[in-house]
Parts: C-alpha cells; structure tokens; sequence
C-alpha cells in the first residue's frame, strides 16, 4: 500500500516523508518522549525524600561502662562497641552477607551470623564465609559530656581505636 | 404428563429474564451446548469442545485447574483477613495475634490462606512438571509456557511478598535477606534495594510497599496473565494429548470394543 500511497502523496516540506509517515514518526517520537518521563516520574515517585529512619549517630553511653576485654551488643542499633586492651572501637554488627544481626560468642571468641554461617574475629575480620567483606569500624569519638558516639555512616579503617 | 424436573429447569431457562441473561437457549443440542460456552463472558476463554479422555483425571492430574482453586482461596481468604488488618508498625503483628486468637474464625482463616499458598506453590511446580514430562510445552504452545514461567515467578513474589505481613522476626528477618539478594544486582541494585524497601532498612514503608504488591498490585497482574493462560489452550489448540498415553490408548481400544 505504501507503493501507491507514496506516489499521490505531497511531502512534507524540508522532509523526505510523505503526510502518513510524518504523522506516524511524530507520534512515535511522542510516545517516546512521555514513556522516559513515566520512568523518570516512576523512579523518583518511588524514591522517598525523606525517610523516618533512625539517626545513623548513635550515643553509646559512657565508656566507663564497658570494661576492658569486652564486647557489648547493641541489638537496636545494630553495633557491637568493643573495649579492647588497646582501646575502644565500634564494630557493624550486620552481617556483610545478606544483612542479618551477627552474635558474640564469648566462649568461642568468636562473632558468628546465625542466618548462614559467617564467622568474624572480634576485630571484624572474616574467618568464614559465605560473608564477602569483613565486618566494618565505625567512627568513633567522644562527645563534649563525655559519652561514646559512634557513626554509622561512615567507616574508617580497622585498628584505629579509640583511647579515652 | 408429569413434569419432573428438568422440565421445570427448561422453564426457567426459557423465561424472559433467563434468557436476558442467558442468550444460549433451551435444549441440549451440539449447537445449544456451544453457544453455553461460547456466550459466557467467563467460559468463551475456553474451547466450546474438549476431547472427553481429555477430561479424565489421568491426562492433567488436574494439576492447572487446582492451581486455581487454590488462587480463588486465596483471594477470598485475603480479602477477609484484610478487614481485620492495619499495615503499620507495630499494628500489623498485633493484628495478626488478634487474628489467630481474637476473631472469630481468624485462625481458620489465616490458616487456610497460609496452607493454600504452599498449596499453590506445589501445584505449580507440579503442573509445570507434568507439562514437561509430558512434552506439552512443544509447538505450538512454546509461548504459553513462557506464560507459566510469569505466572510461576508472580506465585513466588507473592510468596515472599506475602510473608513479610505478620511483621514477626521470621518475617523481619526473611525479607531483610531477600531484599539483601536483590542489592547483589550489578550497578542498579542499591537502588533497586532502595526503591523496593521505600528505604534503607526493613520498615514502616517497606510493610507498606508489600502489602500494596501483595495485595493489589501482584493479583491484578495475575489475572491478567491467567487469562492469557486459559485463552492460549483454546488458541494453541486445546489440551495436549500425546498418542501413546495410557489415557488416550484406553480411549482407542474402548471403541475397538476390545
């Protein structure tokens, strides 16, 4: 149809299209046009501003309350705040894995994920998988009053500790 | 002469508000019976005739057609307990205790609505084992098993959407992993983590989100693909019969009279 069509047709000017598939190419072009704003609308209408999630800054007390050579679990924020010999340090307790709530094993020395098995040292280094990284350090300071704060937000680099 | 009762049956069908309804007519003629199917907005998915050793229970297990009964539970079941449930922190666990020990006749239903879906998720399985084995998967039907692979994985997604709505630690912590696996996603996954979960953690959104997937959003796309399902048979060509099977070489011997 197209053959005989295109012979009558007049094109359109500065084109080398006939009416029909001008027409047809503009509104394909359009459809094109809002389908990249639906995604684009979709994604951000799905992506919250802002979220009612709990503050990544955590205040942990006073450190006095963690004697040495011990490792103390805060299962709502989700870190183990350790007091070593060498000082203290914040550990993520999430496993690296799949994101479950690791457990200290005091009798083993051990950090262990009951979920699938993962085992860390107490410094977060891996000692098992399937965990692909070892768990992380937090950063670590002391308030103005004197109370342990932990970020959560942001990692630092293991064995820098905290000596108050 | 007495009139038993399939006369009066006629009769009803006959009447004027019957057949306002019901186009097909009385009588039981080929063409009566056709046009039954063939006229129901429901039933017109399906082919008007089926070979009858097709019907026998050894052709399919029946395996499709329970999929589906346990899909109508399901929807009836859900849409019960839904009366009773707030998908809010920490609402939705209290609820679920109140439906287990609470309403009446809660825990039938909760119940009921839990073992169908492990239902459904075995019939699944098995129907698709059947088709396999059976080679019904074959031309011309290859795009209708595509079909079943969608309605498989919109099974499981219901699934684990599903699961999460009890907000206890099992479910806590199965769509904390789940979510988890979807993060391992090449370059988009931290964002379709994000996105799925409405945040960064297991929350008040993320009970939100699946239960508007659970309950709205998965359904509706599963209906429109067991449509597409039911329609496919009709249009590939009915059900598969293979000429070896014990069901169709019984059928053949029969009218041997052997």
């Amino acid at each position: 149809m197209a053959e005989t069509d295109k012979h009558d047709a007049e094109l359109v000017p500065g084109t080398k299209l006939d009416r029909r598939e001008f027409f047809v190419k503009l509104g394909l072009g359009s459809l094109a046009i809002a389908g990249a704003g639906t995604a684009a609308f979709g994604y951000q209408f799905l992506s919250p501003n802002v979220l009612y999630e709990p503050s990544p800054i955590i205040n942990a007390g006073k450190p006095e309350s963690y004697p040495v050579d011990s490792v103390t679990l805060d299962v709502n924020s989700g870190i183990y705040l350790i007091h070593s010999n060498e000082g203290y340090f914040a550990l993520g307790a999430v496993c690296t894995h799949l994101g479950c709530l690791t457990a200290w094993k005091q009798e083993l020395g051990i950090i262990a994920c009951p979920c699938h098995g993962s085992k860390f040292k107490r410094d977060g280094e891996k000692v098992e998988g399937p965990a692909p990284r070892p768990l992380p350090w937090f950063k670590t300071w002391l308030s103005d009053d004197g109370d342990l704060m932990v970020d959560r937000a942001t990692t630092i680099r293991p064995m820098e500790f905290l000596r108050v | 002469m007495e009139k038993t009762v399939n006369h009066y049956i006629d009769d009803l069908r006959d009447s004027r508000v019957w057949r306002s309804v019901f186009r097909g007519g009385t009588g039981s003629s080929p063409l009566r019976r056709s046009l039954a199917i063939q006229q129901n907005v429901f039933l017109h998915l399906f082919s008007t005739k089926v070979r009858r050793r097709m019907l026998s229970f050894s052709a399919t297990w029946y395996l499709g057609t329970l999929t589906l009964g346990t899909f109508f539970i399901l929807v009836a079941t859900g849409i019960l307990l839904m009366l009773y449930y707030h998908p809010s922190v920490p609402q939705a666990y209290a609820d679920t205790k109140d439906l287990q020990f609470v309403v009446s006749s809660g825990m039938f239903l909760r119940s009921l609505h839990r073992w169908s879906a492990h239902a459904m998720v075995f019939l699944v399985f098995a129907h698709m084992f059947k088709v396999f084995y059976r080679g019904a998967y074959r031309p011309p039907r290859e795009f209708n098993w595509v079909i079943g692979v969608i309605l498989l994985l919109i099974t499981l997604l219901l699934s684990y959407t599903g699961y999460l709505l009890p907000w206890d630690q099992l479910a806590y912590w199965a769509i904390t992993v789940g979510s988890n696996i979807a993060s391992a996603v090449p370059v988009l996954g931290d964002r379709i983590h994000f996105m799925l979960l409405g945040g960064n953690m297991v929350n008040a959104n993320a009970l939100l989100r699946f239960y508007v997937l659970h309950c709205m959003i998965l359904p509706l796309v599963a209906i429109f693909f067991i449509a597409i399902h039911f329609w496919r048979i009709r249009k590939d060509g009915g059900l598969y019969a293979h000429a070896t099977e014990p069901a169709t070489v019984r059928a053949a011997q029969a009218k041997e009279g052997r």
